[in-house]
C-alpha cells in the first residue's frame, strides 16, 4: 500500500495547525518586506546621496541565498548580543530579503509616474509631503500590485526554509511526522498540496485587490 | 546597477574573502568552504542546463503542442511554480523511493532545481516567443518554411535575445536555491558552513565568508549575462526586441 488514507486523516489536523504558523510567517514577513521596500525606495528617491549604499545593500541581499541569511540572523547575531528566537529571526530574514526585491518594484512604480505630475504639483504650490501622499503614491502604487503579489506568493513558498532553524511550520511538522511514523509520502505530499492551495488562494486575492484598485484609480 | 559598478562590487567581495580568509585562524575554513562552493557551482551549472531544456520544451509544448501535451506542459508549469522548491526536493528525495524510484541526492538535487526553475523559465520563453513581431511569422510563411524551420531559424534566434535578461535573474534564483540541497544531505557551500559552524563555533567568520562567496558567484553570473546580452545584441537593429 503506497498511500494510507487513515494516516493521512490522522496527520491532517496537525498539518493544518502548522499551516497557520506558515500563514503567520508569510503575512508578517510580507508586511515587513512591503514597508521596508517602501522606505528604501522613498529614501533613495528623496536623498540622492543614499543611492550607492542602498543599491549595494539591495544587490547584496538579492545575490545571496535566503537560507544563509536566515542562518546569519539566527546564528551570527547572538555573537553581537542580539538573540532572536527562531520565528522572529525567520520572519525578519524573509522580510529583509523580500524588502530588497520590493524596493525595486516600488522604484519602478515611482519612475513610472510622469515628471509632469511633480511639476504640476509644484505649480499648484503643494508641499513635498502632500504631493507625495496625494499625487504620486496613488499613481505609483496600484501598478505595482501585480509584482508585489508575485513576491507574496514567492515569500509564501520560501517559508519552508524556516524549518532549517526549527520553526514549527508546515515543512518542519511534516518532517517530524515523517520521522515519528517512518512514512514521508503522505506528510510531504500534503505539504505540497497545502502550498498549492495557499498559492492559488493568494493569487486569487491579489487579482481581487488589483481589480478593486483598478476600479478606484481608473486613469 | 551598471556593469562597471557590478564589477567593482565583485572585486571588493573577492578582496574581502581573501582578506578575511587568510587572516588568523580563518584559513582553516577555506579548503572546506571552497570544496562546498565547487559542488554548489556544479549543481548550479547542471541544474541550469536542465532548466533551460525543460523551459524550452514546456513553452513549445504549451504553445504549439497537441492538446494532451499542452495540458501536460500546463500541469508541469503550475505544479512546479505553485509549490515550494524545498518541498519538491524532499518529494524527489524522500517520497519517490516509496514508489520504487531511487534517486541519489545529487540527481534529485539537479532534477529538482532544474525542473523548478524550468517552470519559471517556460513562462519567460513563452513571453519572449510571443514578443517576436507577427510579421516575422508571416514572412517565414511567405518563404514557405515549415513550422520547425520557422521556429529554429527565424523565431527562436530573436526570442533568445529577449530572453537573456530574465534568464539572468532566473539563474541567480537557481544559484540561491542550491542552498536548499544541503537539506537533502549534499555537502554544498551551505552544508559546509553548518558543519564548520557546529565543529568550530566560529559563526561570524564562517557565515560572512559564505555570504561573500555566494555574492561572488551571483555577481559573476550577472556580469556574464550582461556581457552575453551585449554580445548577442551586436548587429541587431534597434527594433522591438533590442
Amino acid at each position: 500500500m503506497i498511500w494510507d488514507w487513515a494516516y493521512t486523516l490522522e496527520i491532517l489536523p496537525r498539518l493544518a495547525r502548522a499551516a497557520i504558523i506558515t500563514v503567520e510567517a508569510t503575512l508578517l514577513g510580507f508586511v515587513f518586506a512591503a514597508i521596508l521596500g517602501l522606505v528604501l525606495a522613498v529614501v533613495r528617491l528623496a536623498f540622492p546621496k543614499t543611492l550607492v549604499p542602498i543599491s549595494v545593500f539591495v544587490e547584496f541581499i538579492r545575490s545571496t541565498p535566503l537560507l544563509i541569511q536566515i542562518f546569519f540572523l539566527y546564528f551570527v547575531f547572538p555573537s553581537f548580543g542580539i538573540v532572536l528566537d527562531a520565528f522572529t529571526a525567520g520572519v525578519l530574514a524573509l522580510g529583509l530579503h523580500y524588502g530588497a526585491y520590493c524596493s525595486e518594484v516600488y522604484r519602478a512604480g515611482f519612475e513610472g509616474v510622469h515628471r509632469g505630475q511633480w511639476e504640476a504639483a509644484t505649480a499648484l504650490n503643494l508641499d513635498t509631503w502632500t504631493t507625495f501622499r496625494d499625487i504620486i503614491v496613488p499613481q505609483a502604487i496600484p501598478p505595482t500590485v501585480p509584482a508585489l503579489g508575485n513576491y507574496l506568493v514567492a515569500l509564501l513558498k520560501e517559508t519552508p526554509l524556516l524549518s532549517a532553524i526549527a520553526v514549527l511550520e508546515l515543512m518542519q511538522t511534516a518532517k517530524i511526522l515523517g520521522s515519528e511514523n517512518f512514512r514521508y509520502t503522505e506528510p510531504i505530499t500534503l505539504v505540497g498540496l497545502f502550498f498549492l492551495a495557499m498559492s492559488l488562494v493568494s493569487a486569487m486575492l491579489i487579482r481581487m485587490v488589483e481589480a478593486a484598485l483598478k476600479r478606484r484609480y481608473v486613469r | 546597477m551598471g556593469i562597471r559598478a557590478l564589477f567593482i562590487m565583485l572585486l571588493v567581495a573577492v578582496a574581502a574573502i581573501v582578506a578575511m580568509g587568510f587572516s588568523g585562524d580563518n584559513a582553516i575554513f577555506l579548503p572546506g568552504l571552497l570544496q562546498g562552493a565547487t559542488l554548489t557551482i556544479q549543481i548550479a551549472v547542471v541544474g541550469s542546463i536542465i532548466a533551460f531544456c525543460a523551459a524550452i520544451l514546456a513553452a513549445l509544448g504549451k504553445m504549439y503542442g497537441p492538446l494532451p501535451i499542452r495540458w501536460l506542459a500546463n500541469i508541469y508549469i503550475e505544479i512546479f511554480r505553485g509549490t515550494s522548491a524545498l518541498v519538491q526536493l524532499f518529494w524527489l528525495f524522500f517520497v519517490l523511493p516509496q514508489f520504487g524510484i531511487l534517486l541519489d541526492a545529487y540527481t534529485a538535487a539537479v532534477i529538482g532545481l532544474g525542473l523548478n526553475v524550468g517552470a519559471y523559465g517556460a513562462e519567460v520563453v513563452r513571453g519572449a516567443i510571443g514578443a517576436v513581431p507577427r510579421g516575422q511569422w508571416e514572412a517565414s510563411t511567405a518563404l514557405n518554411m515549415t513550422r520547425g524551420q520557422m521556429l529554429r531559424r527565424i523565431i527562436l534566434p530573436q526570442a533568445l535575445l529577449a530572453m537573456i535578461p530574465p534568464w539572468g535573474n532566473l539563474l541567480i534564483e537557481l544559484l540561491k536555491t542550491t542552498a536548499l540541497v544541503s537539506m537533502i544531505t549534499l555537502t554544498d557551500l551551505a552544508f559546509k558552513a553548518q558543519q564548520l559552524n557546529q565543529t568550530t563555533m566560529k559563526t561570524v567568520p564562517i557565515f560572512t565568508l559564505v555570504l561573500l562567496m555566494y555574492l561572488v558567484i551571483s555577481l559573476t553570473i550577472t556580469i556574464g549575462m550582461r556581457l552575453l546580452e551585449r554580445r548577442a545584441a551586436r548587429g541587431v537593429t534597434r527594433g522591438r526586441l533590442a
